[in-house]
């Protein structure tokens, strides 16, 4: 039985394969390139065991580089430090590489109706799924075993190496069995992807509370979080490979119960039932209908962030009690300006990385553009009397505005928290607001970039990613990978204020090159063709 | 007649491919315009052309009495369109989209919305995701319809229809004409467009091959006669215009360009004719024919 339901499953491969041969070996080569580069900074970084000493101590008695990247479990190799630096970011960057595969794979290939096709041909019940989850699982993997090469390849213990690797090829397995079962909830491939991606961020978050506070936090929280299994293995420490059984059972679980739901429904349709609508309509104008496109996402994100911003809001005054307990720290935290100090920093670290995140919102709302375009959803739009100027502004307004939203949300959210723990309502929550609203013209110039390249280079839209991740992976990781000045300056985030210290002049010029850019999308689109 | 649509000389190309090469084409206001071509041959384009959603690399284009790349909104509050491929999106009901559309187009006729639905068999509280493809031309030809414009421009409309929507859609067509519309509907579909329209212009690789009232291509096209005479048959097989004779004792087959069908019977009847039928020429015979010279 199931060896007919599996019928066509390597053609199915070779097919996806083809389709992917220049995303895979990207995302391969960045997950690996970046494995390695960090191994060199850092051990050009810590040479000597104290020095690896000193960082441990004021890594784990940060709450921002806590929560961010985890706790730093052994610094008696350099290994113990990539697993740090890079492990929790390693995972998150392949866990989003498996959902898109399996997604674009799966969903949104019954959505656009070739499943249906191809299963008219001689082709298993199972095959589709299983062909998304072998390229998908079986990239991850490589990426795992290559990623273990480079860092022996730095002279780096075997067994801790690969302890790191299929650590992270773990975490792409997990979420190609995510993928996997979301892709069977809706019709829509939009929403499987915002399932899995709501499921990432959720956990992400759930390991992100649970390491923050140290050991007085609520540490069981990183227990029920896919990278946080990956703390537990303690690569080059303990090496716990037991802990990676946990990702291999959820992997095996979630893709049995997807391949059995796919034997309980139709193709094409989804779990979630979908109900009868209203038989007319009240939209008539393009933002009314750009608004019922935008809004599920602009709330969702809006919410997530709030959520975020109270979690970070909660554990900040921790931070300050943390270095007080700590006689080691005493005297580092005083020349760098006492405890308060220390909590300035973790905002300004904190409302920096939400500016980045939100960048992605500010993307993916740009993009929608694009995809209605590809989808021939905004040609009978534009032969109405809408201009092409009001149909682009009608999206663009969600990315500008709806951007302040979110930010908005996420500095309520630590505001409130922080304000009410800290008794200081009236003072915090306006600060807390301004912190991350400042972020907001380095992500427009993002969003900016993105209209530029719809409007000029509409085949390179999707370049716009690139643009998200090589601008995160600049800020976040940019010192401690040693790049050159140039390179850091080139990401908009780096210009941002940091928090205390709000001044408007970065802020006015980075406004100004966004509206550059964004003036250039708009007049590139009125003057281009619709193209697919 | 003054033309609401008037091309002439466009080129469109797209890298190598060259989907408009020196297309003509003229369609006089008030009339059904069948636009007919097989696939790839470049109706799509003119039509994307027309509605300012791509722009011309040459040649002029004028769509009633404006030009099309830059009057496009004002032209737009005139006009419906069709597209040949529906896309719909997922969470908003067919119902909605066809109001969006009315609104964006200055208003629809809620009397005759109602009254295609019915005629249509749509049920408009269906999300887009879940109509099939003939439902989603469905929605979008009801939008279209519905709306008070002095313009149709309708790209394959009927691909996903089944026959006895056809027939509707060719009833909702033959009210549009004597409102006064104006249609242009491309197909390739030769009995829809023999059904329905006034003139014709046939277009093959971006160029347009010939256009006229279907009167006017007659000359095109052969007559099939087969006939049992009286005696054996004389003088069909020298007759100019006489085409793949098959003679069988008193039995004759053959085929005869239209305008020398005169000469053929007056030979046939020089025999004695006792049984005689003819097929009058199809458009598919024309079109085959077009695009055979053509290999
Ligand atoms: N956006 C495009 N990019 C490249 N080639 C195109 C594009 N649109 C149309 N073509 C090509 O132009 C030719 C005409 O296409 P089209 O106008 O769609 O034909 P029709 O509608 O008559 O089937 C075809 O060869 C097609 O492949
Ligand atoms: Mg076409």
């Amino acid at each position: 039985m199931i060896g007919t339901a599996l019928i066509g499953t390597g053609h199915l491969v070779r097919l996806a394969l083809r389709r992917d041969r220049i995303l895979l070996p990207i995302w391969i080569l960045f997950l690996v390139g970046i494995t390695y580069s960090t191994t060199t900074a850092l051990e050009e970084l810590y040479k000597t065991p104290e020095s690896r000493a000193l960082l441990g101590v004021t890594a784990n008695a940060n709450s921002a580089f806590l929560a961010m990247l985890g706790p730093l479990h052994d610094t008696s190799s350099l290994g113990g430090l990539v697993a740090w630096r890079w492990g929790v970011f390693s995972g998150l960057f392949i866990a989003i590489m498996a959902m898109l595969v399996v997604t674009r794979h799966t969903r949104a290939e019954e959505e656009a109706g070739r499943t249906e096709l191809i299963s008219a041909t001689v082709v298993g019940r199972h095959a589709p799924l299983a062909a998304a989850v072998i390229v998908a699982g079986g990239t991850s993997l490589l990426i795992g075993v290559l990623q273990a090469l480079a860092l022996i390849g730095k002279d780096l213990d075997a067994t801790g190496a690969f302890a790191f690797g299929l650590s992270t090829a773990s975490v792409g397995l997990v979420f190609t069995g995510v993928s996997a079962f979301t892709a069977q909830l809706s019709e829509n491939s939009r929403v499987s992807n915002a399932i899995a991606g709501g499921f990432l961020g959720v956990t992400y978050l759930f390991r992100a509370a649970g390491d923050a506070a140290g050991e007085s936090g609520p540490q069981w929280l990183t227990w029920f979080s896919p990278i946080g299994w990956t703390e537990h293995v303690r690569s080059f420490g303990d090496d716990r490979f037991w802990v990676l059984g946990i990702s291999l059972a959820a992997f095996v679980l979630l893709v049995g119960v997807s391949a059995y739901v796919v034997t309980r429904r139709d193709v094409g349709l989804g779990l979630l039932a979908t109900r009868l609508g209203p038989a007319g309509g009240t939209i008539g104008t393009p933002f009314g209908l750009a608004w019922r496109l935008q809004k599920g996402s602009l709330i969702g994100w809006s919410l997530a962030l709030l959520v975020v911003g109270t979690i970070y809001g909660s554990v900040a005054q921790a931070v300050g009690q943390m270095v007080q307990d700590n006689p080691a720290l005493g005297q580092i935290v005083q020349q760098i300006g006492g405890a308060d100090a220390m909590v300035d920093a973790f905002f300004a670290t904190i409302t920096q990385m939400l500016g980045l995140i939100t960048s992605i919102y500010l993307v993916q709302a740009v993009l929608r553009l694009r995809s209605e375009e590809t989808s021939f959803r905004a040609e009978p739009l534009l032969a109405t009397p809408v201009s092409r100027w009001g149909w682009v502004a009608s999206h663009a307004v969600f990315a500008l505005a709806g951007g302040a939203v979110v930010l908005a949300s996420a500095g309520l959210g630590l505001g409130l928290v922080h304000g009410l723990r800290t008794d200081d309502l009236g003072t915090v929550l306006p600060q807390m607001l301004g912190a991350a609203l400042v972020q907001l013209p380095a992500a427009w110039v993002i969003a900016g970039v993105a209209l530029a390249l719809f409007g000029l280079f509409p085949q390179f839209t999707g370049v716009s990613w690139a643009v998200v991740s090589v601008s995160l992976v600049i800020t976040l990781l940019g010192p401690a990978l040693q790049l050159d000045q140039w390179i850091i300056d080139v990401a908009p985030f780096t210009h941002v204020p940091k928090y205390p210290d709000i001044v408007a002049g970065p802020l006015l010029w980075l406004t100004g090159v966004a509206a550059v850019l964004l003036a250039a999308g708009f007049a590139g689109f009125r003057r281009r063709d619709l193209t697919t | 007649m003054t033309s609401a649509i008037s091309v002439s000389g466009l080129v469109k190309t797209f890298g190598p491919t060259r989907a408009l090469d020196d297309l003509d084409l003229n369609v006089q206001t008030g009339e059904v315009h069948g636009f007919l071509g097989p696939n790839g041959a470049g109706k799509s384009t003119t039509i994307r052309i027309l509605l300012g959603l791509l722009r011309a690399d040459s040649g002029t284009a004028r769509l009633l009495g404006g030009d099309p790349w830059k009057d496009t909104a004002a032209l737009h509050r005139r006009l419906a369109y069709v597209p040949g491929d529906v896309n719909l999106w997922p969470n908003l009901t067919g119902g909605e989209v066809i109001d969006l559309l009315g609104r964006l187009r200055g208003g629809l006729r809620k009397q005759r919305r109602e009254e295609l639905l019915e005629r249509f068999e749509l049920d408009p509280r269906k999300k887009g995701r879940t109509y099939s493809k003939g439902n989603r031309q469905k929605v979008a030809l009801v939008a279209a319809l519905s709306s008070d414009v002095e313009l149709l421009i309708l790209d394959e409309p009927t691909s996903g229809l089944d026959p006895l929507m056809e027939a509707v859609f060719q009833d909702c067509i033959n009210d549009e004409r004597e409102r006064g519309r104006t249609v242009l509907l491309s197909s390739h579909i030769l009995a829809e467009v023999e059904a329905l329209c006034d003139r014709v212009s046939i277009i093959r690789n971006g160029h347009c091959v010939e256009t006229g009232t279907l009167a006017d291509l007659r000359h095109l096209t052969r007559t099939s006669i087969s006939a049992e005479l009286a005696g054996p048959p004389n003088g069909l097989a020298n007759l100019d215009g006489v085409h793949d004779l098959v003679a069988e004792g008193n039995r004759v087959k053959f085929e005869v360009d239209s305008d020398k069908l005169d000469l053929a019977l007056k030979q046939l009847v020089s025999s004695g004719v006792r049984t005689l039928t003819s097929q009058p020429p199809t458009l598919e015979e024309l079109f085959l024919r077009h695009y055979e010279d053509a290999k």
